[in-house]
């Protein structure tokens, strides 16, 4: 049989582009698929019609939508879904062997990927419920309604939701989920190793009652991905610092960038931190360490050594397996030029003083290795005597952190941005302070993993209030 | 005017060749020649007695130096013949640096008369008004559409862009100025065709797309696009056909420059799959697609090569002129009997970026 084919998806038209990228199995190079790209004239036209698409979900209920969302989570999870335009189906194991060959994550990291998100598309009516304040929400269908005892209209700040997606996590793409029920279509570039898992939920919403208007899928190059950012009306960025850093101040665009997610132990916590090490261990290597939500930073006050010897001891012998070995901790590299850079990027680093490689000695081999064809780098802990070290405040594509020795009183003017920080304490004056701290996203206080997110809680923005504005109203 | 075209490649082989041989003769004879290449003559070796057809241009001439057009002054490429006539300067490049300058009298009228043939009534009706919208400047592509215009009875209107200004801002990565230039360019034409009557439109495959998006060009009276002067793959020139000129609309891609002057592009057939190829004006101007490292050698059909230009008229000789632009290698399709050069993008365009800007 020939190869799958995976269309643009031109608001409900599948297109089949002159223009084709293979996709390669990134441990043998083996050509799996090809999809279809195009360029940015192709979006702007489309993005001229995408009213229409935005009509076809106004013609639904928030609640029928909701509904279709919940189905579509389980045949996202569950069903055999169709793959491209050549006939090709796609069952879940088909798709966690695909996703696994293209992406580098084991099979077991991607089937916690694909739970995660089939988790965020059934608590779906909880997520809105919490970005929403436990707003009724047929008040979107009406435009206007009563919410506690007060008035209340909302517009649409778009006509489409915009996306340029990663390659690195699956579970990303629970960021976009809302937007369907929210009755707003999306506009997404997938990533160039992972058109997979959107492709996969577009198919599982359609078949699920979704119209396919609301779903333009276009791999396109980087005017394209400009394109999307810049025409619709609300967008969302994934990539690196250099990135992001150019839409920073964009309100219309959500930017994703590194999360430099931290773990702080306080002083009145330090000396239990043998008990913790498990819980850091874990919010550093988890999902192969490549998701923003990964701790790349411990900060404490004192027992950094001690405290990065043990984290080393512990993730440092994580060696490659298999990729169906279901005890998979690591996650191989799609891009072999990635894992050189980072690796010599670490190597070049740590040839200034002010930091030490504590997981060298536990690993007996080098960082980068290669298994069966995969390019793997095994977790890495740089103890650093201070965050003036480059080292102390990076994040990498796997299971790196930095420890950094730092008073407490001084913590929170050093540690600059963080998605998610968790700090173990109980000290109420602190906890004031991080609460207060500009710097932080998510705040975990107390011993929980930096990777725990809540379904009912904003995560990394709230998308309702992204895409929908309130007004005053009055109705004679 | 109606074209004649050889019968049959060997027809076109042996007009080729005579038509060398009368060249090299002109260039090389001291009462036509031109200075340039009569010192080279005294340097190297006599032509007119080695020059028996055009393969011997190719196996005894090295390939001719830009830095030749960049660094002398115009006046050692007047041919003694042309002495005394003032002469066009046009240039091309010159993004940084010196630009390359080619001087010329009627060439650039031979050329466009011809292709005033090539072009149907349907796409471009006689005697109305067209737009030019893309490099004027010192262009010849400037005095070559207006005489092209004029040749169809029809009077164009210009709209320049400076192609230098937009790579520059690009190069810098100021993508607002650019797009801001562009609209502005794009905003002049949009007013010129709500307030004027126009059928026919020059422009670049950006520019079009451009305007395309703040303006139904076939509501407004465009019947007939030609482009030139970038990439068309093939993917682009679908897009150009089915969604920004909606298959209402007749389109000739053209490619071209100073140096060679205008290769026409054939009709699309179904089974090109919309990729376009050019055939020069052949015997004023030969197109070859190379092997990149062994420049003296066809790449086989259908291979990807290194374009190299020979400039055969009695107003200007270069042979084997490295073009920066890359190609496939295509049989002859009538009406022409000669190779054609297929999906042009420039030389090494899938191993870097290479700045178009709204080319």
């Amino acid at each position: 049989m020939s190869l799958p084919h995976i269309p643009v998806l031109r608001l409900g038209r599948s297109y089949e582009s002159l223009d084709k990228v293979n996709i390669a199995n990134c441990r043998n190079g083996e050509i799996i698929a090809q999809v279809s790209t195009v360029n940015a004239g192709i979006l702007r036209k489309d993005l001229q019609k995408v009213a229409g698409a935005r009509a076809s979900l106004k013609k639904f209920t928030v609640a029928q939508l909701l509904e279709i969302t919940s189905k579509a989570a389980d045949l996202f999870l569950t069903a055999t879904l169709p793959l491209g335009d050549k006939g090709h189906t796609q069952s879940p194991d088909d798709f966690v062997k695909t996703l696994s060959s293209t992406s580098g994550l084991p099979h077991v990291m991607v089937r916690r990927n694909m739970t995660r998100i089939h988790a965020a598309m059934s608590n779906m009516k909880t997520v809105l419920n919490g970005l929403t304040r436990g707003m009724d929400l047929s008040i979107l269908d009406r435009g206007f309604g009563q919410t506690g005892g007060t008035a209340v209209s909302f517009y649409p700040n778009t006509q489409a939701l915009g996306l340029v997606m990663p390659s690195n996590s699956p579970a990303v793409n629970s960021l976009w989920l809302p937007s369907i029920a929210l009755k707003t279509p999306v506009i997404l570039k997938p990533g160039r190793e992972e058109p997979w898992t959107p492709y996969r939920l577009m198919q599982a919403f359609i078949a699920a009652g979704c119209p396919a208007e609301a779903f333009g899928f276009y791999p396109t190059d980087h005017e394209g991905a400009g394109e999307i950012l810049r025409s619709c009306g609300r967008a969302l960025i994934f990539g690196d610092k250099a990135t992001t850093a150019q839409y920073a101040n964009n309100p219309s665009i959500n930017v994703h960038g590194p999360g430099y997610s931290k773990v702080l132990i306080g002083e009145d916590e330090i000396e239990r931190w043998p008990e913790f090490i498990d819980l850091i261990a874990e919010s550093i290597s988890a999902n192969g360490g490549r998701s923003c939500l990964c701790a790349s930073a411990v900060v404490v006050p004192k027992y950094g050594a001690e405290i990065a010897d043990a984290l080393a001891k512990k993730i440092g012998p994580y060696a490659p397996t298999a990729p169906d070995d279901e005890t998979a901790v690591l996650s191989g590299f799609a891009n072999a030029k990635m894992a050189d850079y980072i690796d010599g990027a670490i190597d070049a680093d740590l040839k200034m003083p002010g930091a030490t490689e504590a997981t060298a000695k536990y690993r007996n081999g080098p960082r980068k290795t290669v298994v069966d064809g995969g390019i793997y780098l095994r977790p890495t802990i740089v103890q650093c005597e201070s965050f003036a070290h480059p080292l102390a405040n990076r994040e990498f594509l796997f299971a790196y952190a930095s420890v950094v020795e730092c008073p407490q009183s001084e913590m929170l003017g050093k540690i600059g941005y963080s998605l998610v920080t968790t700090a173990i304490t109980k000290d109420e004056a602190w906890i004031s302070q991080l609460l207060e701290c500009r710097h932080i996203d998510r705040l975990n206080v107390g011993p929980i993993s930096t990777m725990k997110i809540s379904w009912d809680q904003p995560h990394e923005g709230n998308m309702f209030e992204f895409l929908y504005k309130r007004r005053s109203f009055e109705r004679a | 005017m109606s074209l004649k075209y050889p019968a049959n490649p060997a027809a076109a082989q042996a007009e080729l060749d005579a038509h060398a041989v009368e060249m090299v003769k002109w260039h090389f004879s001291p009462e036509t020649g031109t200075p340039f290449w009569l010192d080279w003559a005294k340097k190297n070796f006599d032509p007119r007695t080695e020059v028996k057809c055009f393969a011997d241009i190719i196996t005894k001439f090295p390939h001719f130096q830009d830095e030749w057009l960049r660094d002398l002054q115009p006046e050692v490429w007047v041919p003694a013949a042309f002495k005394g006539q003032p002469f066009n300067i046009f240039e091309t490049g010159g993004t940084t640096g010196m630009p390359k300058q080619r001087i010329g009298w009627n060439d650039y009228k031979v050329d466009y008369s011809e292709f005033a043939e090539k072009i149907s009534d349907e796409h471009f009706p006689r005697d109305h008004y067209w737009l030019m919208m893309g490099p004027t400047g010192p262009r010849r592509l400037r005095l070559a559409i207006e005489h092209l215009a004029n040749v169809r009875g029809c009077a164009c209107y210009f709209i320049d862009l400076d192609p230098r200004f937009v790579k520059k801002v690009i190069s810098n990565k100021q993508f607002d100025v650019a797009r801001a230039y562009m609209d502005h360019v794009v905003d002049q034409a949009v007013m010129l065709l709500k307030n004027r009557k126009i059928s026919g439109l020059f422009t670049t495959p950006k520019l079009l797309e451009a305007l395309a998006e703040k303006v139904n060009i076939h509501e407004a009276g465009i019947r007939g696009v030609f482009c030139g002067g970038t990439t068309m793959t093939p993917q682009y020139v679908r897009f150009i056909v089915e969604e920004v000129l909606e298959g209402k609309i007749g389109f000739y891609p053209t490619y071209g420059n100073t140096l060679m002057g205008l290769a026409a592009s054939v009709p699309i057939k179904p089974e090109d799959n919309f990729s376009i190829t050019y055939y020069s004006p052949q015997p004023r101007a030969v197109l070859r697609v190379v092997k990149p490292n062994q420049t003296d050698t066809l790449v086989n059909h259908d291979e990807w090569g290194r374009v190299e230009l020979t400039t055969l008229t009695k107003e200007f000789f270069m042979p084997r002129f490295l073009e920066r632009d890359e190609a496939l290698r295509r049989s002859a399709r009538a009406p022409y009997q000669w190779d054609g050069v297929g999906d042009v993008r420039p030389f090494g365009a899938m191993e870097k970026n290479i700045v178009e800007g709204v080319y």
